[in-house]
């Protein structure tokens, strides 16, 4: 087995990492199903993968290319309807962890995946809030994977269409919401975590190979680094070995290279 | 009670300019056809309602079917931006449209509400986030019980609602399976309810826990196999993932986009002509 390996496996295998084995998780489409899954597949065999389309409980062999493939129905424990992932799993407190991606982010966590720009007038408009606005406020805690930049890690976001601890310290739960809100932010580059007073996020752990002028670069506030910032441990044989292999299976099973999501 | 119907005198009958119309299916069963005979037919100023856009309400914008559209994720999944959709929005080709944007738990309850003869739904939801800000129909109410605040939103009732499902019996009762998204909910929440079907069989025999629409909750049935192309039915084909790659490039541009929607639905008669014409450019004939 290679040392080499790229920083989006990096990223995926940290991300994985996060999930306990048990644990109840509300996936969402692309990056998180990859590292919702990659868990399932080595430490957490009995993580429990929730789709919003409805299967409770989802194997699927290959990754899912949408949210409803049918694959994940197929190895479910069960398929229900989508009201009723929403009210009774979800909204319901079922969920442990909500596994989120996200366009841009704030300091707090807050997430875009709305517009770019004015909203009636937008530079850029994106696909919307799908089933994150209720993951972010209902799941147990959250976890959010995203490539690190300028333009996705803001100072300050055009539409907030997902919350994380709104404008920080205790705003989020003043809110009266009932999820703790995001515990992790997984990037290409380090892993970063809300500070326990002031709930910005800051970066409490390196990728190895990454300077702390990347992650600033690749920063749209003053990022800060906790004092006990630590190195990530860099993906493992077997970690590398089963993502590559999921992947190289999903792509002979799509005809196309893995998730593009 | 359920008509069988050829799909054109189903969407003759029961879709007229101006109605709040959903089509329905989560990734899974998306009635395709239906939405083809619906822009073949030159349905204007249609309100349209559905979780997931996708690419058949990006056809549907792009050949001027719509006015409105009411959603909560609107992508092409797995690949990226729904073009036309986006060119209405940002540019108002070929005509302006008005969104009403919410999230995919508030629409789910909407249709739930719509289905219970309620005027609306409550969830804990939208706290912290902008969409209130934009859509002055999310609002809030008290609960009398415990002073809890809860967010409060519009039932969604179509004129009309159009779903894909895998099977109908002579009589029109409706047997769907694997993932069901907000299908019988969007069903039942409607004035009148079109069903395509892959097949008509002799019996149902369905498990008594099977999700069905009985017969006499449907205003029409009609056999369109492979309906839900390029999307897919459980059991029957898989999504053309290839297609929904393939539309990024259609739907870039305005011009490819009309020459597909001439060539492939404007001037095909049916489906099958469309799935013979669509099969013929890639591989061989589409088993019927």
């Amino acid at each position: 087995m290679s040392e080499a390996y790229t920083a989006e496996e990096m990223m995926t295998v940290a991300a994985a990492r996060m999930l306990r084995n048990g644990a109840v998780c509300f996936v969402g489409i692309g990056l998180p199903s990859t590292a919702a899954n990659l868990a399932r597949l080595t430490h957490a065999p009995d993580a429990v993968l929730v789709y919003e389309s409805g299967p409770i409980g989802a194997r699927p062999p290959v990754l899912p290319l949408s949210i409803g493939d049918g694959n994940l129905a197929e190895t479910a424990d069960t398929v229900v309807s989508t009201p009723e992932i929403f009210r009774y799993w979800l909204q319901g407190g079922r969920i442990d962890v909500g596994f989120l991606g996200a366009a841009q982010l704030d300091r707090f966590a807050n997430i875009n995946t709305t517009v770019v720009g004015p909203y009636h007038k937008p530079k850029v408009r994106l696909p919307g809030a799908g089933g994150a606005p209720e993951i972010s406020s209902s799941a147990k805690e959250v976890l959010i994977i995203v490539k690190q930049s300028k333009r996705t890690f803001v100072e300050k976001l055009d539409f907030i269409t997902s919350v994380g601890f709104m404008t920080g310290g205790n705003s989020r739960e003043a809110a009266g919401l009932t999820g703790k809100g995001p515990v992790a932010v997984i990037t290409d580059l380090c892993i970063l975590r809300p500070d326990p007073v002031t709930r910005e996020l800051m970066v409490t752990s390196i990728h190895p190979g990454v300077d702390r002028a990347a992650i600033v670069a690749g920063t749209g506030w003053n990022v800060q680094f906790a004092e006990d910032c630590a190195q990530t441990e860099a993906p493992g044989a077997r970690e590398l070995e089963t993502l590559r292999d999921l992947k190289a299976r999903t792509a002979a099973a799509h005809g196309v290279e893995g998730e593009a999501a | 009670m359920a008509e069988w119907t050829t799909l054109a005198e189903a969407i003759a009958a029961h879709v007229h300019d101006g109605d709040l119309v959903a089509l329905e299916g989560f990734t899974h069963l998306i009635p395709f056809a239906a939405g083809h005979e619906i822009i073949r037919q030159r349905r204007r100023n249609l309100s349209l309602v559905r979780m997931t856009p996708d690419l058949i309400y990006d056809q549907m914008i792009g050949a001027g079917c719509a006015s409105k559209l009411t959603f909560s994720w609107g992508g092409n999944p797995g690949v990226g931006s729904l073009h036309r959709f986006r060119d209405a929005v940002e540019n108002g080709w070929p005509s302006p449209i008005a969104l009403e944007e919410r999230s995919h738990s508030d629409l789910a309850n909407a249709y739930v509400a719509g289905a219970s003869n309620l005027p609306f739904a409550v969830l804990r939801g939208y706290t912290g986030s902008d969409l209130p800000r934009v859509n002055d129909r999310i609002r809030t109410i008290t609960c009398p019980f415990t002073g809890e605040i809860l967010a409060a939103t519009p039932a969604v009732r179509p004129d009309v609602t159009v779903i894909h499902a895998q099977k109908a019996d002579w009589k029109g009762n409706v047997l769907l399976w694997g993932i069901l998204g907000v299908q019988k909910e969007a069903a039942l929440a409607a004035k009148r309810a079109i069903v395509t079907v892959e097949e008509r069989v002799r019996s149902l025999d369905a498990p008594p826990n099977a999700c069905i629409l009985p017969a006499w909750v449907v205003s029409a049935v009609c056999e369109v196999p492979r309906g839900a192309t390029p999307s897919y039915a459980h059991g029957y084909y898989e999504r053309d993932n290839v297609f929904y790659r393939a539309w990024d490039q259609i739907s870039r541009d305005r011009e490819s986009f009309c020459s597909w929607l001439d060539r492939h639905v404007l001037q095909t008669g049916d489906f099958a002509e469309y799935l013979a014409l669509q099969s013929g450019e890639k591989t061989p004939a589409v088993p019927q």
